[in-house]
């Protein structure tokens, strides 16, 4: 009991020492105790932050769910479509699919992506938002996870009593499959969400333009910058928080969901 | 649904109107379909790049007429590979991730075991309170946990150094001993809930009736977990254990933040760093050799580590 609380207490410093830091003033960061509250100055913190540089890091945040909502969306989407065709047809060279599916979880993504910005320059879409949206709808763990759920969550009868009705492939999916799926459906949009969410090395390769960063990169640009505008820290800070603060809380509320994805992903 | 009458009709409709395959599942066109929204982009961002950087560690860029001619590439064999394993930079990134790997994945993974199967005894309250505090860190970005921890790092404003200091201490978390365990530090943070929670839902897929078993047989808790829950959830361990090697060797971010304030991390700190250095100095023939190297050494040691441990647990 007293190693759990040594041990909470360690995952949560860093999180409650942000959100002292956020609502201090710059000048008091250093002066006072890091983890006493001072001068209540959190409001002005957040206009200094949404205020900088024409309002940049709103840019940034609606980048960061650009790419996070929409590529989960669509990588969700894709995932569900190969795992269902690869759990419920069969068909020759399905093993060997799934199988050189399941090798690209093991690629490191870091490697893929000097490779893929020479790609990408040579096609002239570096710098573009496509650039870091397009590599983040693939997700091979998705399909493996969308192949696990499918087997399991829908049943070969309703299938063929769909077939037998009448609706083509297609249909079934949409309006049978798709609904049992829906939970499963969820676990893959959140793990990938939070991939895309967390990325920062493909956009740090992938892109030049500020306007087009996503949060992560944002920061760490500003970050980098402390050392010569050392006014900018309360801004890293304050932003810090606003980038995480509504992410944890969002999967807090979808805690089910991932107990039963890492379960699955511990079932190999 | 109607009465039985019409639906054996199109029974006999639809598998003698349409070819199908053996199985009885559908057409090869229909299957394409639901297959290559995904395997497109799948060939098109993975396998692409891993055959392009392949085919661009085996080229090399050479000029004619002395240093000002005009530069032309050309088939190199195996020198940019030669010339990455001739790289003093290369192997002492290597080496700082090896020492990181070896300490930092046992440690995280024995703590995030150690507290899966506390979580797993009733003798523990809050239970829920601690599983999410320590998964809470998943969904912070590693540039983010990074940043935040180095600001704990940071002599001029941290309360933990303050602290020590108290006491009589005098840490100094960025100098050259210390800033690599406290990138480790940032990992730990980061991804021990992850790997506790993929083991705790491993226990949790345990029967009961096998711990009734063997306490009826004289086990203490102590043996059951030890002795029972671990081995049960062996492939789990294995799972979070390539999990671990794969992130460590791709480590970038938590390190290039801490370079941003410590005088004590180059820019070629680690493998991923070297490659990107190297790309940035528009030399990308080496920048795919490293690339490329970094992932097959991924590749073996995670295979390597799974075939080994399964051979020993006997699976």
């Amino acid at each position: 009991m007293a190693l759990m609380l040594l041990l909470a207490i360690y995952f949560l410093l860093p999180v409650y020492f942000l959100i002292v830091a956020a609502t201090k003033p710059q000048s008091d960061l250093a002066s006072t105790n890091g983890l006493a509250f001072s001068h209540f100055d959190l409001f002005s913190n957040l206009s200094t932050l949404f205020s900088r540089s024409d309002g940049i890091f709103l840019k940034w945040a609606l980048n960061s769910v650009i790419y996070a909502v929409l590529g989960a969306a669509v990588g969700t989407l894709i995932s569900a479509l190969c795992g269902y065709a690869l759990a419920k047809f069969t068909f020759r060279g399905r093993e060997f699919l799934f199988s050189v599916i399941l090798g690209g979880v093991l690629v490191p993504t870091t490697a893929l992506a000097l490779p893929l910005f020479l790609l990408f320059s040579a096609t002239g879409i570096v710098n573009t938002y496509f650039a870091v949206f397009l590599p983040s709808i693939v997700s091979p763990f998705g399909v493996y996870l969308a192949r696990i759920f499918a087997s399991a969550a829908v049943p070969e009868e309703i299938l063929e009593s769909a077939r037998l009705d009448g609706a083509g492939e297609f249909r079934t999916f949409f309006s049978v499959a798709i609904r049992l799926m829906a939970p499963s459906l969820v676990t893959i949009f959140l793990f990938q969400f939070v991939a895309i969410w967390n990325n920062f090395f493909l956009p740090m390769v992938m892109l030049q333009k500020e306007s087009l960063f996503p949060i992560t990169l944002g920061l760490f640009e500003w970050n980098g910058q402390t050392a010569r505008a050392p006014l900018l820290q309360e801004s890293v800070i304050t932003g810090s928080l606003v980038s995480i603060v509504p992410v944890i809380i969002l999967f807090l509320l979808l805690q089910r969901f991932w107990r039963t994805g890492l379960a699955s992903g511990a079932l190999k | 649904m109607t009465d039985i009458a019409p639906r054996a009709t199109r029974v006999v409709t639809s598998t003698g109107g349409r070819r199908r395959h053996r199985g009885g599942g559908p057409r090869a066109g229909t299957i394409v379909a639901f297959v290559t929204p995904f395997f497109l982009p799948f060939v098109l961002f993975y396998l692409v790049p891993v055959g392009y950087a392949i085919w661009q560690s085996f080229l090399v860029v050479r000029r004619t007429g002395g240093q000002y001619g005009t530069s032309y590439t050309t088939f190199g064999g195996f020198e940019q590979y030669t010339k990455v394993f001739q790289n003093d930079e290369f192997w002492s990134s290597i080496g700082r991730i090896g020492l990181f790997g070896v300490v930092q994945v046992p440690v995280m993974l024995f703590v995030a075991l150690v507290m899966a199967l506390l979580l797993d005894t009733p003798l523990l309250k809050l239970k829920a309170f601690f599983r999410i505090t320590a998964f809470m860190p998943y969904a912070v970005p590693g540039v983010i946990a990074a940043i935040m921890w180095s600001y704990l790092y940071s002599p001029q404003i941290s309360p933990l150094v303050d602290g020590l200091k108290s006491v009589g201490l005098h840490p100094d978390f960025l100098g050259p001993g210390a800033v690599l365990w406290s990138a480790a530090n940032v990992s730990t943070w980061l991804w021990t809930g992850y790997n506790m929670l993929i083991m705790f839902s491993a226990l949790q897929s345990i029967p009961q009736e096998l711990y009734e078993a063997a306490k009826l047989d004289g086990a203490s808790n102590w043996t059951i977990a030890w002795q029972i829950k671990v081995p049960i959830i062996a492939p789990s361990i294995i799972l979070t254990t390539v999990f671990s090697i794969i992130g460590t060797l791709q480590l970038y971010a938590e390190p290039a933040v801490l370079r941003q304030i410590s005088s004590n991390i180059s820019s070629t700190y680690t493998p991923n760093m070297l490659a990107y250095a190297v790309a940035s100095g528009n030399n990308y023939q080496q920048a795919a050799a490293i690339s490329v190297v970094i992932a097959v050494i991924t590749f073996v040691l995670s295979f390597g580590f799974m075939r080994l441990t399964s051979k020993k647990a006997g699976l």
